[in-house]
């Protein structure tokens, strides 16, 4: 890999400071990919913290039984909320967006992605959908109590303004349609010379597999979506038994993507763990090609299994065994990859800095978090956890201690990159410690009480729950101090943080080898690659 | 066919299994985390002690081990699921009925109940309808759960071995009054459910009030208490003679909540709706008048 001698990040703000329109058209009608990145960074960021403010309500509603802090039919809006945004405007878009955006484009040795102008009109969609989803909070029959999920009759007959909110989540899907396509074409087409599918970064090969699935599962969701506006304003009837329809169907339209949608949330964060060990490590990423495959297999393999939502549906029992055993087959890949990641820390010489911290955090929860997955896939247990607060517990373990720690892992790891700053890395650790036992707290006790039977989307419960949800709810604040910790810690740092250089970690892949910030150019001539993103010798870092 | 084990057992047996083998794998990937990352931390191991990258055998251990682990779990699960599918010959039969927000249970001889009644030591199969949205019948005791569907018949089937009172959740989200939909299982004695169910002086849970059994049957009770604590509707106490304010038609009007009103809450209930509370209540057409008045008694008796 020749290195272009890098520009003073001292007296250059690189592509920060080089705008094709002044103020802020300078931002949302760029085509740049990696103010483009920005502008969902920030926005993601945003919504994670309302989405995570409306979870503390929850909470906080849940300390005692009865009415606490707002009524029944306002709990409902709020975890509905607490959802949507959760899901499609922060997880799904989060880590590929965001950081898929500014750094993949570097990491193939590309000037920018294969349709810029298209990237562009993703992030509008995105933003199109969000404001949307926000008019639908306080129009019409007023906030959805649908839960994120919609599922029908209830979703078709309740007063509240979930077509609006259909519009809202069509529109967001194109922004992951269109960004799936980008990805696609551009690692396809614009790698630099040298640069062999097997030299492709970790991350850059999650993001591959997840482009795939965004192309090919969102339509679906779509189209649910649609057919819900359909059956709400022309009474289409697909849905409604007395029309001859079948509310089942509903739930295999909407699973049909919305399990996949989970392998589009977690394969990217998987991706940056598979990056962050190695440098950290310094040492290779062990088992590269079974990393690969392993991603290729899980979005393969994620799209047969949505139907293990539905086992109390009323299927038959023999869909009920298909699934299952399906469910059981895509646990394995991400064993695979556990283990490699493990090997790759074997013999290795190993500095716990914070992006570490939290990829260490990742493998921990996601695996804790993949483990009661097993419990919730096998049948006969699923019967009795479905629909707990013990699946909530799940996927708040997989999609928060998985998604959410491997975010918080690529700012802690990419912005000191993107910023030309460092954070405070003591105030990180700390942060991170808070984070980490916040979490365990609040997600253990909602398991424990789930697997004692309290359901989920309960506004009120039984007396006997009300020690597990007080203690859960205390785990919610202390999670929330160290939210707030790492992040006001991280803005403290891209504004007032001592500068960087072009490594500051000792990385071997590209975006490592241009200045921070990099300048909008990305590279001053194309790169030729001449060895693995993990080669750490011909490198030069050791 | 007679299953050989009860669907509690059913259901932990493949729950211990894929803990206990849960337990191992996160203790093991655990320790080796922690392990490594002490071994080789920097400040004792400044350099690599190798680069080495791959390693064909090791690839194939630890994917053929998950693999027949994950195999094992999911054939303790679906075992296990087949005994909650099998139902026992000798079943008595319950019909259940879910409906926003309350359960109504009926025997074969005709009786009705807002909790369901059990004898103790035989099977039970509930038949389960929905006359609305999708509920859940869920009892966590016997770890049974299965949805509601309208236009669909769905069954679970169990066996209470002890008497006693096993909460009954409704487990599929369905508007306000989800977390209102709960009533028990109760578990009665051979001899004390024959004369619950045949209605003979000993019957277990005989009120005196006719009113408030039809309160408690018609599922009233998931809504509105009766201790003055507010729930999905106004609560029950102290509302007979009270003066309130209603929507009727658009306009705000002030009534009194006489004999004559609250016949009319609860034959038509959307036409004058309490300000403040939601226009949710389903209408209650099938009561007949002595029903209604007995209903209405009851109420005024609640000061």
């Amino acid at each position: 890999m020749t290195s272009a001698a890098p520009a003073s990040s001292e007296t250059s703000r690189g592509f920060l400071g080089e705008a094709r329109y002044p103020g802020i058209f300078g931002w949302i009608f760029s085509t740049d990919h990696k103010r483009i990145g920005l502008l969902y960074l920030w926005c993601i960021i945003a919504f994670f913290c309302i989405g995570a403010t409306l979870g503390v309500l929850i909470r906080l509603e849940l300390w005692a039984p009865g009415r606490t802090i707002m009524d029944a039919q306002t709990y409902n809006a709020v975890f509905t909320l607490h959802g949507v945004i959760m899901i499609f405007l922060f997880i799904i878009p989060g880590i590929p967006a965001a950081f898929g955006n500014l750094i993949m484009p570097i990491q193939l040795g590309a000037r920018d992605v294969a349709f810029p102008r298209l990237n562009l009109l993703s992030w509008w969609l995105y933003i199109g959908g969000a404001i949307l989803a926000v008019i639908a909070l306080f129009t019409g029959g007023g906030p959805p109590d649908t839960g994120w999920t919609f599922y029908v009759p209830f979703s078709t007959h309740t007063t509240t303004n979930v077509t609006l909110a259909t519009v809202a989540v069509f529109t967001i899907g194109f922004s992951s349609i269109l960004t799936g396509i980008n990805f696609v074409t551009t690692i396809h087409r614009l790698r630099a010379e040298g640069m062999t599918w097997t030299r492709i970064p970790l991350f850059t090969w999650s993001l591959y597999a997840t482009a795939w699935i965004q192309v090919l599962a969102t339509p679906v969701l779509g189209i649910t979506v649609a057919l819900i506006f359909a059956e709400r304003v022309i009474g289409t009837g697909l849905f409604d038994p007395a029309q001859g329809g079948d509310p089942i169907m509903f739930q295999h339209l909407f699973w049909i993507y919305s399990h996949p949608a989970v392998y589009i949330m977690v394969l990217p964060g998987m991706g940056v763990v598979s990056d962050i060990i190695p440098v950290f490590a310094r040492k290779p990423a062990f088992g590269y090609k079974a990393i690969v495959v392993s991603s290729l297999a899980i979005a393969f393999a994620g799209s047969l299994v949505w139907a293990h939502h539905m086992y109390t549906s009323g299927m038959s029992d023999l869909a009920v065994m298909v699934f299952s055993f399906l469910t059981f087959i895509v646990a394995i890949p991400s064993a695979v990859k556990v283990f490699n990641w493990l090997a790759t820390l074997y013999q290795g010489s190993i500095l716990l800095d914070p992006p570490l911290l939290f990829a260490l955090s990742f493998i921990l929860l996601f695996t804790i978090g993949g483990l009661s997955g097993l419990v919730v896939g096998a049948a006969a247990t699923n019967i009795h956890v479905h629909d707990t607060h013990f699946v909530v517990g799940h996927f708040h373990f997989t999609m928060f201690g998985g998604t959410g720690m491997a975010f918080f892992a690529a700012l802690h790891y990419w912005l000191p990159k993107i910023y030309g700053r460092m954070y405070d890395k003591a105030v990180a650790t700390v942060a991170w410690g808070v984070i980490f036992v916040g979490f365990c707290i609040l997600y253990l006790s909602m398991k424990i009480v789930g697997i004692m039977g309290m359901p989920r989307r309960y506004w009120d419960y039984v007396p006997e729950f009300t020690g597990l949800n007080q203690l859960a709810t205390a785990g919610s604040w202390i999670l929330a101090v160290g939210l707030v910790l790492m992040f006001v810690n991280l803005i403290r740092g891209v504004l007032y943080g001592a500068p960087v250089g072009a490594n500051p970690w000792g990385g071997a892949t590209l975006e490592w080898q241009v200045p921070s910030p990099p300048p909008t150019e990305n590279f001053e001539a194309d790169p030729v690659v001449t060895h693995g993103p993990y080669d750490f010798k011909k490198a030069g870092i050791l | 066919m007679q299953p050989l084990q009860t669907t509690t057992e059913a259901v932990d047996t493949a729950f211990y299994v894929i803990l206990g083998i849960d337990l191992v794998m996160l203790l093991g990937i655990m320790t080796a985390m922690i392990w490594f990352v002490w071994r080789y931390n920097r400040k004792r191991q400044p350099l690599p002690l190798s680069q080495k990258d791959k390693n064909l055998w090791l690839e194939i251990t630890w994917t053929v081990i998950p693999t027949l682990l994950v195999m094992l779990m999911f054939w303790y699960g679906w075992e296990g699921y087949l005994s909650l599918r099998r139902i026992p010959d000798d079943a008595m039969h319950i019909k259940a009925s879910a409906r926003m927000w309350s359960w109504l249970f009926t025997y074969d001889n005709g009786k009705t109940a807002g909790k369901l009644y059990v004898p103790v030591g035989r099977p039970v199969k509930v038949e389960l309808h929905a006359e609305d949205v999708l509920h859940s019948f869920y009892v966590p005791a016997f770890r049974v759960k299965r949805d509601t569907v309208p236009g669909m018949t769905n069954w679970v089937w169990f066996e209470a071995e002890k008497p006693g009172s096993y909460d009954l959740f409704c487990a599929e989200y369905c508007g306000v009054g989800h977390s209102s939909m709960v009533t028990t299982v109760e578990a009665l004695s051979a001899a004390e459910f024959q004369a619950w169910l045949t209605g003979t002086e000993e019957a277990a849970d005989r009120t005196a009030d006719r009113g408030e059994e039809l309160a408690r049957q018609q599922g009233c009770l998931g809504c509105h208490s009766t201790d003055g604590s507010r729930k999905v509707g106004p609560s029950f106490k102290g509302l007979f003679g009270e003066t309130t304010t209603v929507t009727r038609d658009g306009q705000q009007v002030t009534v009194t909540a006489d004999a004559a009103y609250l016949a009319r809450s609860i034959r038509e209930p959307a036409a004058e709706v309490v300000v403040g509370y939601p226009p949710v209540m389903p209408p209650f057409t099938g009561l007949s008048e002595a029903d209604l008045q007995a209903l209405i008694g009851w109420l005024r008796s609640l000061q």
